[in-house]
């Protein structure tokens, strides 16, 4: 008996001793990963839904989500990654930006990543060199331009929904005479906001998207021509309908002021979605930008805007593959867009949409032709950077500091002084 | 003889010590960092290849007239931003001293702990408050200057490029007015007796005493406090960048050299940082104020020191 | 007589510029803290009542609790300010101490050598720190800010520290030697007790630059576990920028602690600066 229960002893020990050097190994195993990102919004959504999903499908791999605030991403960034101090996967931002830190090393090839072949050639074109031969970040998702009307507001006033640019202004100006609301929620303190809300949404109907985007690069067109100075004059007469003080209206307050229903209008990206949904207390319906002429082709800003890269020096380079394989996957795309409404999957992976306001926006995919922003590709390069410059012309026209003309022939002049097309 | 010597010889093991951690961190972690820094004014990189340029960047800095311009503005707004806070924070920071040294004052310490409390709060928490209470959205700027008339006077300010400088500099002024305060009142703390008793018998009181007397005695410290706050206000950057953003707008209209500096040498949104510009604009930076903290110890403190009793 | 009602009548002048200007420097904190315990309704509709039984919520403070650890910031703040202040402090006054104390080669250019850090901003040699942190394996410590903060809190330490120690009497120190005290007594013991006005001086002056930081913290150690209350709030209120509840509690969480340290501590402060200050 002693001797039996001495054996027991021994096996018990020995299985509990097994136990735990498998459990420790196991628990030496588990890699850690990390994301870089400017996204600090969708924390909660990476930490609650996405990464417990990857992490259920590949055990062993923890994955930590750490966001940092978009005006700080790039400069804190660019320090870690020189520092060599950077998480393992990289958010990146479109074209010029990741191009640089893949040319400098800081970002490794992804084409062997398997699933890469579920994105079009035009998807990864925001994220290859510029011969295409290699691209460095897994595409995630883009966002479209348009505008976000309150439909409550709208009855109330009765306007329709403007098709034309006239339809348009003449819809303000019934709002403004009414006077329960604010025509139009957008402020210039932030500067972006004007470029992006503004330029960069209206103008594809005016520069016929890809056509006057390309020929821009080509050196065809300037953006002193008719073409590129004609959003900057509608711009121009949208002070008349934005709310007091709107040069001191920050991005958040031409949110708030949409979302607690004193506006009517509200030019949109399509990630503002989530945030209205949780907020607003009416109904919401939205329009893609008026065209000039009743029946013209309309055109709208589809822009490649958010991907994944891995980090060269990171530790876990399998890892950090494996994570991007799954990027590629139904299941992300199906995760990703549904908890980030406004976020459309560039994939070629079928994704049913559930919130109808962002269904709304896809729809405009099948009626008008898409382009992307024109400020992003190649035009950014040098300095004067032309998106930042962008920001401020596009801010001091609707300020009334700059006339559209005035503004048009300094975004060239910069241009000129480090761009020579054709090279 | 030998016991001098090792005395002596003690002597400096002893000053080795005392020095050596504050010179080790000092110099390791702050010293060559910058001099690192500095050092790369005179490179450029080309396709990843860092190549020596000599002065060339400093030729661009003031030679191209993109970046004259943005200099010089900066440098311009950065002078203005400056001479806002001698002309209100320290008449003002001045004022509060000389009316809390009141004699047998009630509540001085109330009133002391409650105006220095703004300099204990984070830039982050103060331009973010800021820009709430002037946020046209918010409306609390308006109705307060509703509350005594003056409804008319409101304006976006921080979102005008005639007003944006000027009230960034005074919400500056007013989170930092602490400072003066307190070195003022210190300053006039320390005035003898005597001197006031002297005065009193000579029947200069009150207002006229404060001018005739005690201004003049309170001039080293005015002179610290003004040296100070231009060394603070040529490395400000953080309140602006907090609340107006790293473009520093409306239309650079509150763009100073800290600004400038961060724009150029982390970059910004897409465009990347260009850390040899950057390390140009912190030379001259570091130039501009060595240049007149020099001034001031060589010139003015030296004069002010004659007059000190 | 004619004097007392033109006396009470500039008591009464004096009482209300101070008090009108106590109530500038407070306002704007108050208005925040009010705020903070509204509903959004209220919040936007009468930014200026005080909370009532039926608009008063703690939505926001749900918000940020549930998202962050704000005691745990609180408590990386604390040990990255006061492990600063205690180096600061020792090695600032045992080099002030040496620089006026000793004769000997290089005196001057040591004591300027120390003062140009006060001149240039320390976040300009960021990348430099970054690579010596990332090698040494401190990234994400809060030990590698307590050495930066060290090394930025040194040349004002210094500076001030020495127009102190100029004044401590040299017979004292004599005595001390001749009683065959060491010169690190001396220093300890007879010196250090001495300028300890000057030394909360200091204190304050370092403190709030450090406590304030948000580059370092961004740079060096942005994980969660070494999260600055600065950084903790700024990435809260990048967070939840349109929800007003949660920034106005996040804000109010951020300056809390401060204040009532500050308040608890304000006396010493003030006695500190006051006395530092006389020169």
């Amino acid at each position: 008996m002693p001797r039996q229960n001495f054996r027991t002893a021994i096996l018990g020990s020995t299985a509990l001793a097994i136990g735990v050097l498998l459990s420790s190994a196991a628990f030496a195993e588990d890699v850690t990963l990390t994301i870089e990102s400017w996204r600090n919004d969708d924390l909660p959504i990476w930490q609650d839904k996405i990464i417990p999903a990857f992490e259920a499908a590949n055990p062993g791999i923890k994955v930590v989500f750490s966001p940092t605030a978009p005006t700080e991403y790039n400069a804190a960034l660019n320090t870690k990654l020189d520092a060599g101090t950077a998480g393992d996967l990289i958010t990146c931002r479109p074209f010029d930006a990741s191009l640089e830190l893949f040319k400098k090393g800081h970002l490794t090839a992804v084409n062997d990543v398997p699933g890469m072949d579920t994105f079009s050639p035009v998807a990864k074109s925001a994220w290859s060199t510029d011969d295409g031969a290699s691209t460095f970040c897994v595409p995630m998702a883009s966002v479209i331009h348009g505008f976000i009307y309150n439909k409550d507001a709208f009855e109330k006033v009765g306007v329709a929904v403007p098709k034309t640019e006239e339809e348009f202004f003449a819809a303000l100006d019934k709002i403004k005479a009414e006077g329960s609301y604010v025509p139009m929620a957008m402020g210039t303190a932030d500067q972006w906001e004007a470029a992006t809300m503004g330029y960069q949404n209206i103008g594809p109907n005016y520069w016929h998207g890809e056509d006057g985007r390309k020929a821009l690069i080509e050196g065809k067109e300037k953006l002193t021509d008719a073409d590129w100075v004609a959003p900057y004059q509608v711009l121009k007469r949208w002070a008349d309908y934005l709310g007091d003080g709107f040069k001191a209206q920050t991005y958040p307050d031409s949110q708030n002021m949409f979302a607690l229903g004193r506006a009517a209008i509200y030019p949109a990206g399509s990630w503002d979605i989530s945030v209205f949904n949780t907020q607003a207390e009416f109904k919401m319906g939205a329009f893609y930008p008026p065209v000039k002429g009743a029946g013209d082709t309309c055109y709208i800003s589809d822009h490649a805007d958010i991907a994944m890269g891995a980090n060269a020096k990171s530790a876990h380079p399998e890892e950090t593959k494996k994570f991007l394989a799954w990027l590629t996957s139904a299941d992300f795309a199906d995760i990703y867009a549904n908890s980030l409404p406004g976020f459309f999957s560039l994939s070629s992976h079928e994704v049913k949409l559930q919130d109808p306001l962002a269904q709304e926006f896809v729809n405009w995919r099948s009626t008008c032709k898409q382009t992307i922003r024109s400020t992003y590709q190649i035009l950014s390069r040098g300095t004067p950077n032309l998106e930042n410059e962008t920001w401020g012309a596009s801010a001091n026209v609707i300020n009334g500091a700059e006339t559209p003309e005035a503004a048009a022939k300094r975004l060239q002049d910069g241009l000129d002084s480090w761009y020579k097309p054709g090279q | 003889m030998t016991d001098s010597t090792t005395y002596r010889r003690a002597r400096r093991w002893h000053i080795l010590v005392f020095l050596a951690p504050a010179l080790l961190v000092y110099t390791v972690l702050m010293v060559l960092p910058l001099a690192e820094t500095l050092r790369l004014s005179l490179y450029t990189e080309t396709e990843q290849v860092r190549s020596f340029v000599g002065f060339a960047n400093f030729t661009v800095l003031f030679g191209d007239p993109r970046w004259a311009q943005t200099f010089w503005n900066a440098l311009g707004n950065n002078v203005q931003f400056f001479l806002i806070h001698m002309a209100v924070q320290n008449p003002v920071g001045i004022a509060l001293a000389a009316l809390l040294s009141v004699p047998r004052l009630r509540g001085r310490s109330a009133y002391r702990t409650t105006i220095f409390m703004p300099t204990m709060l984070s830039f982050v928490v103060i331009g973010f408050i800021w820009k709430l209470i002037l946020s046209p959205l918010w409306g609390v700027a308006p109705s307060l200057l509703a509350a005594i008339g003056l409804k008319s006077l409101f304006g976006p300010w921080l979102g005008q490029e005639h007003t944006a400088l000027i009230a960034i500099s005074l919400v500056s002024v007013w989170q930092f007015i602490g400072i003066p305060m307190m070195l003022i009142y210190a300053a006039l703390l320390s005035i003898p007796d005597e001197v006031i008793e002297a005065a009193e018998c000579d029947g200069v009181s009150g207002l006229a005493q404060f001018w005739k007397i005690k201004l003049p005695l309170i001039l080293p410290a005015i002179g610290l406090i003004s040296i100070l706050t231009f060394v603070a206000n040529f490395n400000a950057f953080d309140l602006i960048y907090v609340s107006q953003g790293a473009l520093a707008g409306p239309n650079f209209a509150t763009d100073i050299l800290g600004t400038f500096l961060y724009r150029t040498f982390f970059g910004h949104q897409l465009q990347l940082g260009d850390q040899h510009m950057g390390a140009t604009i912190a030379t001259v930076m570091f130039l501009i104020i060595l240049s007149v903290v020099a001034f001031y110890l060589l010139v003015i403190h030296r004069r002010m020191r004659r007059y000190q009793f | 007589m004619r004097q007392a009602p033109i006396f009470r009548m500039r008591r009464a002048a004096v009482h209300t510029l101070l008090g009108g200007y106590t109530l500038i420097a407070i306002l704007p904190v108050l208005l925040i803290v009010m705020n903070s315990f509204k509903d959004r309704k209220a919040i936007f509709n009468h930014p200026l009542a005080f909370p009532t039984p039926s608009s008063f919520s703690l939505i926001g403070y749900e918000t940020v609790l549930k998202q962050g650890d704000f005691l745990s910031y609180f408590q990386n703040s604390l040990i990255v300010t006061v492990g600063s202040l205690f180096f600061i402090l020792l090695f600032g006054a045992m080099a002030s101490f040496a620089l006026t104390e000793y004769r000997f080669r290089g005196n001057v250019f040591l004591g300027l050598f120390l003062a140009l850090g006060v001149m240039v901003p320390i976040r300009l040699g960021t990348i430099a720190i970054l690579e010596m942190m990332a090698k040494t394996g401190l990234v994400n410590s809060l030990f590698a800010l307590i050495l930066v903060y060290t090394a930025q809190g040194l040349p004002l330490a210094c500076f001030v520290l020495s127009e102190f120690m100029r004044t401590v009497s040299a017979d004292l120190k004599n005595a001390g030697r001749v009683d065959g005290l060491s010169e690190y007594v001396v220093f300890f013991r007879l010196v250090l007790p001495l300028v300890r006005p000057a030394m909360a001086t200091v204190a304050i002056f370092s403190m709030i630059p450090v406590w304030n930081d948000l580059w370092f913290p961004l740079i060096l150690a942005p994980a969660e576990g070494t999260k600055t209350i600065t950084l903790g709030t700024q990435v809260f209120i990048g967070q939840f920028v349109t929800n007003w509840n949660a920034v106005l509690a996040a804000l109010t969480l951020s300056l809390t602690p401060v204040l009532v340290l500050y308040l608890i501590f304000s006396r010493q402060l003030i006695r500190g600066l006051t006395a530092g200050a006389v020169k």
